[in-house]
């Protein structure tokens, strides 16, 4: 049971985790709520099914295919819709909803709505103190790990990263330090639509795809961000890691906790702002103060 | 005497100066009448049925115009107010045996308490944050129905409860009076004083605190008041359907009503109404009907609509035509029709 709820949290962690970062930094950098954030997480690992199982592809090659096109359709979507309307933020709001839909819809047509699943990266399991844990759960968490270090050396060494974070600090200040903030908040979506289509292929062999599984992740990410502090990346890695456990130890322990488990991730969420209403580790923006 | 006549020509008066005045509430007033005759024209029942719908979610979408539009308190989880109605109507009804006239306005005040038990914890929390926390509680209250099945039914949810009247034409004429009743009502709060303070908690919360308002006591009334209606309308749903399962706190009937308001216009009450009476329909019939669109589509085709009018009138389409059509007194702040020279009421230049 522990082992269970270990290896199983720990997973649903990671995957919670780069997701919730790549939500994070485009809401931090352009203040925008991504709701088709997860939509194409649900894409890139579609993308891969078709590619992997469809096409005949080797798995690593449709993968980086996927990745590509997903973060390639994401950057496109920011520049020609939600680039449009970003100064109604309701509207926003909207546009990416719709987004979402039109993706969860067109999957639908083309793949229609029976469960699908993915092949293993790698098969078999093996043993860690007694615990068997499949190798491809293994990967999964190396590749959460080294993707989410490879994302805060990226925007704690380069220049672009320290660009990021200035203009996610202050627009105008950025601006007017000579940051193109247009191109960065592009290269930002672009960073945050392929963390999504990362853990959308980290996803794909390991739970059942349908066009319907981009809510849940929606709905967690949005505790997970809330819990954190909106806008802090510390803090939606830590969200993560309390949701995906909280999830996983209501499954694993309370009597029809499958039920129950987004409810009780989603009540520990409320708490936590209830005591703390910035999140657990939440920046106050400028205009935000009030 | 002459009372008696002042009595019987005020409605006209009222007709001439307030309504046929501007073109807007000149199409409303057509709008109603023709939804209330629409039955001596046809009474199919599937479309009997989807204005029926659209009129109930009217009153929904008008609702949360009234919480979010109107006080920018986002809320992003507003089928709570429509599931919490929805089921207690149900419940009531099938274990008590009440009447729907008694359910539903019990389902209501349900509503309001659970317009309390948001709204209390969401007075801390702003923009972002409120959004997203809104988001939980419905979701949280569908996994304890799920927890539940003895009393909510589960996944099927409570169905076999007492319709909403005898006939399909008779519920049509209890749900669209109640939509046009309801808007009216939804619309003269947003014109009053309340609304005033509204507008003033969305634009400027310190500022409105600071003129001596009492912001937490009015965002308070908002969900309330937001909770009460939205609650009527899910009571009407669940007796009309005469069921009441989990869609009715789903994530896409929060995420739908959103999208209808903000299409028809946020901040105004009849944007959102005009919405879900021009939507509604088209997605449910018109265009599968008569334009022959497949119907597994709808929902593709409903989301491209709302993307494409939302790019290019990103404040919604009623708003969109309220300023092509009307413009406001410089000096009284009147809506006056777009091609007046001089404002119908206190006659300054228009320009």
């Amino acid at each position: 049971m522990a082992e269970n709820i270990l290896v199983y949290g720990l997973v649903a962690s990671g995957v919670y985790a780069l997701l919730a970062v790549g939500f994070s930094l485009i809401f931090g950098v352009a203040r925008i709520a991504n709701l088709s954030h997860t939509a194409f997480y649900m894409l890139a690992a579609y993308l891969i099914y078709k590619l992997g199982s469809g096409a005949g592809l080797n798995i690593y090659l449709s993968i980086a295919i996927a990745v590509a096109v997903v973060t390639v359709l994401g950057t496109a979507s920011y520049r020609l819709l939600i680039a449009r309307v970003r100064q109604h933020e309701a509207t926003t709001l909207i546009v990416t909803i719709a987004m979402a839909v039109i993706i969860q819809e067109a999957i639908l047509k083309g793949f229609g709505g029976q469960p699908q699943s993915v092949p293993k990266m790698v098969s078999g399991s093996i043993s860690i103190l007694g615990v068997s844990v499949l190798n491809q759960q293994l990967l999964t968490l190396g590749v959460v790990m080294v993707v989410l270090i490879a994302t805060w050396l990226f925007l704690m060494k380069t220049r672009s990263g320290v660009a990021i974070r200035a203009t996610a600090q202050d627009r105008e200040v950025a601006g007017l330090m000579g940051i193109n903030v247009p191109r960065i908040e592009m290269l930002t979506m672009a960073i945050s639509v392929g963390l999504a289509a990362v853990a959308g292929a980290l996803v794909a062999p390991l739970f059942v795809l349908t066009p319907g599984m981009w809510a849940h992740p929606l709905v967690i990410i949005l505790a997970v961000v809330v819990l954190g502090g909106l806008g802090s990346l510390k803090g939606s890695v830590v969200g993560a890691l309390v949701l995906g456990f909280a999830e996983n130890i209501v499954v694993f322990l309370a009597p029809s906790g499958a039920y129950l488990k987004t409810s009780v991730a989603l009540t520990i969420m409320i708490v936590v702002i209830l005591i703390k209403p910035e999140g657990l580790f939440g920046v106050v923006f400028e205009e935000e103060r009030g | 005497m002459s009372t008696l006549a002042a009595c019987a020509t005020k409605p006209f008066k009222i007709l001439k100066d307030e309504v046929l005045v501007l073109p807007g509430r000149t199409v409303v007033l057509l709008a109603c009448l023709g939804l209330l005759v629409f039955p001596a024209i046809s009474q199919e029942p599937f479309v009997l049925r989807v204005l029926i719908l659209a009129s109930i979610f009217a009153i929904f979408a008008a609702s949360w115009d009234l919480l979010s539009g109107f006080t920018g308190q986002m809320n992003f989880g507003h089928a709570l107010f429509f599931g919490v109605a929805a089921y207690t109507a149900a419940v009531l009804n099938m274990n008590l045996g009440l009447a729907p006239w008694a359910t539903i306005p019990i389902g209501a005040a349900a509503a309001v308490l659970a317009g309390l038990v948001v709204g209390i914890p969401c007075l801390r929390l702003r923009g972002t944050y409120l959004a997203f926390a809104t988001l939980a509680f419905p979701l949280i209250l569908v996994g304890v129905v799920y927890a539940i099945p003895k009393i909510t039914g589960g996944e099927l949810g409570i169905y076999g409860i007492a319709s909403l009247a005898g006939s399909r034409v008779a519920a049509y004429y209890v749900a669209i009076p109640s939509m046009i009743f309801l808007g009216f009502v939804m619309w003269k709060i947003s014109d009053s004083k309340i609304g005033l303070i509204f507008h003033a908690i969305r634009e400027d919360e310190v500022t409105a605190r600071a003129s001596g308002i009492n912001t937490t006591r009015y965002k308070l009334l908002a969900f309330c008041l937001s909770g009460l209606f939205a609650g009527l309308a899910g009571g009407l749903y669940a007796h009309f359907l005469k069921a009441a399962g989990p869609s009715t706190l789903d994530l896409l009937l929060s995420f739908q009503v959103i999208i209808w308001a903000v299409f028809g216009g946020m901040a105004t009450i009849y944007g959102p109404i005009a919405g879900v009476i021009i939507l509604y329909p088209l997605t449910e019939f018109v265009l599968i009907r008569y334009l022959g669109v497949p119907t597994e589509t709808r929902l593709l085709i409903f989301a491209s609509i709302v993307l494409v009018i939302l790019l290019f009138m990103p404040r919604g389409i009623v708003t969109w035509l309220r300023d092509k059509t009307e413009k406001v007194c410089p000096r009284c702040k009147l809506q006056n029709a777009a091609w007046r020279r001089t404002c119908r009421v206190c006659t300054a230049e228009l320009r």
